[in-house]
C-alpha cells in the first residue's frame, strides 16, 4: 500500500478528469464529510481489495496527516491467513489502530451456533452490530458496491441504521446532489459506501494505477482446494473436505475475500494485474455469481442480511 | 461489463422516469440485456425465475427490481443505481419509479443527471405522470431530455401515433420552460431502437436510444462556472493548515486572489495539493486541499471563491421546492437547512399561496435562515444552488431546495 499519489498527471484541460479520477474524488468527498460531521467513525477492514482500496482513499484524503479513523475487522475465525497478515502488516505500517469482533469467540462462548452449512458469513452480523454499539461508532465505512447485487444497488451512500443496525429499504432517505445527510439519534449510526459507484473493474484499474499491494490470493497461485457447490473452496481446519469430496492442486485465485467456507476459488493463470484485469474485463460471471455461496441461498439473500444489519 | 481494459474517458449520469406499466423496467432491461451488460449468471437467474411463473421469455423486468417488495408486486419502489459500458461511454443509470407517490425518487435521480429518459406509453400518450415527470425533470435542470415512446409494437409502429404524442409532449415542455427533448419510439419488449435500430419503423430516421446515450455531450454544463471551494475539513499538519473540499465548479490556480464567505475575508492561494500531487491548478470535480497566504479562522461551512462572480450572500432564501417527507412542511416550520457544507437554522417563511407542501409536492418557498449563505442561483450552479431542508428533532430529510435568485 502506497500513502502519496504516483498518478493525476497535472492537466490542463478542465475536463479531462479520467473516470477514475471522478471516482476517486467523490469518495474522498465521502471520506471529508464523514470526518467533518461524525464524533466516532470507523472503516470496516477485512484485508479484502475493497477495502484495501478505501482505506488508499482514506490516506490521500486526509494527507499529509494521518487518517483520524480506527480499523474494525470482524474475523469470521474462518479467515485466510495471507489475508490477516496482510491486515496486520498494513495496521503496523500506517500506525492504524485495529478493532477485532471475532465471531470464533461468540461461538465459544454459546452465543452464536454454527450453522448445519458450515458457513460462517451470516453469523458476522451479531459481532459486527454489538460492536457498534459497543464502541459507539456513529459512522461506518463499508466497501460495498452497487454492481455487486441487486439489492446493494438500492443502497445510499449514507444509510441510516436504527439501533439494531437494521436496514429498512422502504424508509431509506432521499439523497439527492452530493448532500450526504448524516444526521442521526443516540444509539443509530450510519453506514456509509464511499465506493458505492464504482465497479469491480474500476477497482482493478484503479488498484493497478495506484500500484497498491494485495494479498497473494488475489492473484494465480497452486493450490489445495476440494469442489462443493460448483466452487471450488481451500482445504483447510474450518471444515473440509468432507466424505466424498477429494482435494486437488489446482492453480487458482481468487476474485474476493471472504470467509474460507463460502468463498470460492476461480481457475486462472492471471499472475499480474494486466492479467487479472484482462480475465475480469473478459469474464461472463459477476463476482459474486463465480465466487460467493451466501449470495445463492435465495434470491433475496442479499436484501435479507442487509435487513438484519449486514452490509 | 463488456467494456475493455483501456478506461473510456467519459461517464454519463443518466436517470429513467416512467409511470407504472410504461414498461420502464423492461426498457433498462433491455438496454442492458442488448448492450451486452448482463453477465451469464444474472441471466441464468432471470431465466429461471421467468420459467418457474409460466413465463416462455425471460422477463428483463427481473433484472432490476431488486427488492422482495417490488418482485413481489411488481412495480420499482426506490431508485438502484446500475452501472454498464460500452466501447464509447461509461454509464451510471438511476433507475427511478414513476408512480406518483415516488416523485421523490424521480428527483433524487435527476439531481445528478446529465440526462433524463421520459417513458410515456403509445397507446395512453401524454398523461398526468408524464407531465409530472416533465416539471421534475425542468425544475431540476437536467441538461438534456429524451422522450421515448414505448409499446410502439401495440400501436402497429403507426408514425401518426407517434407524432401526436410528440407534438402533445412539445406544448407542455414549451410552458415548462424545458431546454429541449428529443423523441425516439421504441418498444422495449421487442428490441427496437433500444440497442439496434428497429426494422419496423422506416418512417424514423433518428438515431436509436442508445445512440443517443452515447453521443450526447457531457460535462459542458460547468464550462466557465465561477470557482466555488466549500471546505469540508481543515487539516493541520506541522503548523500549515490545508483547507480540504471538493472543487465544485471552475478553476483555481496558485496565486488566485480569493474571497471566504460568509467573512468577506480575502487572501491568495500560495498551494494546491491534488490527493498528493502538487498542482498549479485545478479544476471541478477535482478533491483537493488549498493553502492560502496569512493566518486566516476558516473552518468547515465556509466557501472560497474567486473571480468576480461572487455568490450572494443572504438570509433570505427564495427557492424552488419538493417536498420529500410524508410528513407536511408548512409556514412557521423551524429546520435546518443543509448549502454545501454548512448547516444553518432557519424558519419557513412564506410557500407561495400554499398552506403546506406534502409528499411529493413541487412548490416555491420563502426561508429566513439564521445566519447568511453564499447561494448561487440553482439555474446557473447546481451545486452551490441546492440544498436540503432537514427536520432537527430526528433529522429526517424534508424538501429538496433550488435556490431562485433571479
Amino acid at each position: 500500500m502506497t500513502t502519496a499519489a504516483t498518478a493525476s498527471q497535472e492537466t490542463d484541460s478542465p475536463y479531462a478528469l479520467s473516470h477514475l479520477d471522478a471516482l476517486e474524488s467523490e469518495a474522498v468527498h465521502i471520506f471529508r464529510e464523514v470526518a467533518g460531521e461524525f464524533e466516532r467513525p470507523v472503516i470496516l477492514f477485512s484485508g479484502g481489495k475493497d477495502s484495501i482500496v478505501m482505506l488508499h482513499l482514506a490516506l490521500k484524503a486526509f494527507a499529509p496527516a494521518a487518517i483520524p479513523f480506527t480499523l474494525l475487522h470482524v474475523d469470521t475465525g474462518h479467515n485466510f491467513p495471507e489475508v490477516l497478515a496482510y491486515r496486520d502488516r498494513v495496521v503496523a505500517a500506517h500506525g492504524l489502530r485495529l478493532h477485532v469482533a471475532s465471531v470464533q469467540d461468540y461461538i465459544d462462548r454459546g452465543v452464536l451456533r454454527e450453522r448445519p452449512d458450515g458457513t460462517r458469513n451470516p453469523l458476522q452480523t451479531v459481532p459486527l452490530t454489538e460492536a457498534i454499539q459497543q464502541h459507539r461508532f456513529d459512522a461506518v465505512f463499508g466497501g460495498g458496491r452497487r454492481d455487486e447485487e441487486k439489492a446493494r444497488a438500492k443502497e445510499r451512500v449514507f444509510s441510516l441504521r436504527d439501533e439494531f443496525s437494521q436496514w429498512d429499504p422502504r424508509r431509506q432517505r432521499p439523497e439527492l446532489w452530493n448532500l450526504y445527510n448524516g444526521r442521526h439519534a443516540p444509539g443509530e449510526h450510519v453506514r456509509v459506501f464511499p465506493l458505492s459507484n464504482w465497479t469491480e473493474l474500476d477497482v482493478w484499474q484503479y488498484i493497478a494505477r495506484e500500484h497498491i499491494e494485495l494479498p497473494e490470493i488475489y492473484f494465480a497461485h497452486e493450490r489445495e482446494v476440494f469442489q462443493r457447490s460448483h466452487m471450488w473452496l481451500t482445504a483447510g481446519d474450518w471444515g473440509g473436505p468432507k466424505d466424498g469430496e477429494t482435494v486437488e492442486k489446482r492453480r487458482v485465485r481468487y476474485r474476493t475475500v471472504g470467509d474460507m467456507s463460502c468463498t470460492g476459488a476461480v481457475d486462472s493463470d492471471a499472475t499480474t494485474l494486466d492479467a487479472v484485469i484482462t480475465e475480469i474485463a473478459a469474464s461472463r460471471l459477476t463476482e459474486r455469481g463465480a465466487t460467493r455461496a451466501d449470495d445463492k441461498m435465495s434470491e433475496a439473500a442479499m436484501e435479507d442480511r442487509k435487513r438484519e444489519g449486514y452490509f | 461489463m463488456t467494456s475493455t481494459t483501456t478506461a473510456t474517458t467519459d461517464t454519463l449520469r443518466f436517470a429513467t422516469a416512467g409511470s407504472v406499466d410504461d414498461g420502464k423496467s423492461t426498457l433498462v432491461g433491455r438496454l442492458l440485456h442488448d448492450s451486452k451488460s448482463v453477465l451469464a449468471d444474472q441471466l441464468e437467474a432471470v431465466e429461471q425465475v421467468s420459467r418457474s411463473r409460466g413465463q416462455d421469455a425471460p422477463d428483463l423486468a427481473l433484472l432490476t427490481d431488486g427488492l422482495r417488495a417490488e418482485r413481489e408486486q411488481g412495480i420499482t419502489i426506490d431508485v438502484a443505481y446500475r452501472y454498464f459500458a460500452t466501447a464509447r461511454r461509461r454509464f451510471i443509470l438511476a433507475d427511478t419509479p414513476g408512480h406518483v407517490q415516488y416523485t421523490r425518487n424521480m428527483v433524487t435521480g435527476a439531481s445528478t443527471a446529465d440526462l433524463a429518459v421520459i417513458l410515456v406509453d403509445a397507446r395512453n400518450g401524454v398523461i398526468e405522470q408524464t407531465r409530472r415527470h416533465a416539471a421534475v425533470a425542468a425544475l431540476l435542470r437536467v441538461p438534456h431530455i429524451v422522450l421515448a415512446v414505448n409499446k410502439m409494437d401495440l400501436v402497429g409502429y403507426e408514425e401518426k401515433e407517434f407524432d401526436r404524442i410528440v407534438e402533445d409532449f412539445a406544448g407542455h415542455a414549451a410552458e415548462l420552460d424545458l431546454p429541449g427533448f428529443t423523441p425516439v419510439p421504441v418498444s422495449a419488449l421487442c428490441g427496437d431502437n433500444v440497442v439496434e435500430r428497429s426494422a419496423h419503423m422506416d418512417w424514423y430516421a433518428g438515431p436509436a436510444l442508445l445512440d443517443l446515450l452515447e453521443t450526447v455531450p457531457v460535462g459542458a454544463e460547468s464550462a466557465g462556472a465561477p470557482a466555488r471551494f466549500p471546505v469540508q475539513y481543515v487539516i493541520r499538519h506541522d503548523g500549515v493548515r490545508h483547507y480540504a473540499g471538493q472543487l465544485v465548479s471552475g478553476s483555481l490556480r496558485v496565486g488566485d486572489r480569493v474571497t471566504v464567505h460568509p467573512s468577506g475575508e480575502t487572501s491568495e492561494i500560495t498551494g494546491i495539493d491534488v490527493l498528493g500531487t502538487t498542482a498549479r491548478a485545478a479544476y471541478a470535480p477535482q478533491s483537493l486541499t488549498l493553502r492560502l497566504a496569512g493566518q486566516r479562522d476558516i473552518a468547515r461551512g465556509d466557501m472560497i471563491t474567486a473571480g468576480p462572480d461572487a455568490p450572494e450572500l443572504t438570509r433570505d432564501v427564495r427557492a424552488a421546492v419538493c417536498h420529500l417527507a410524508d410528513r407536511p412542511l408548512r409556514i412557521g416550520d423551524r429546520v435546518l437547512v443543509k448549502h454545501t457544507t454548512r448547516t444553518v437554522k432557519a424558519l419557513v417563511k412564506d410557500l407561495a399561496g400554499a398552506t403546506e407542501l406534502t409528499a411529493n409536492d413541487l412548490g416555491r418557498i420563502a426561508l429566513r435562515t439564521a445566519e447568511p449563505l453564499a447561494l448561487d442561483d440553482y439555474a446557473r450552479v447546481r451545486r452551490t444552488g441546492a440544498f436540503l431542508l432537514v427536520d432537527p428533532a430526528d433529522g429526517a430529510t424534508l424538501t429538496a431546495g433550488m435556490a431562485d435568485l433571479s
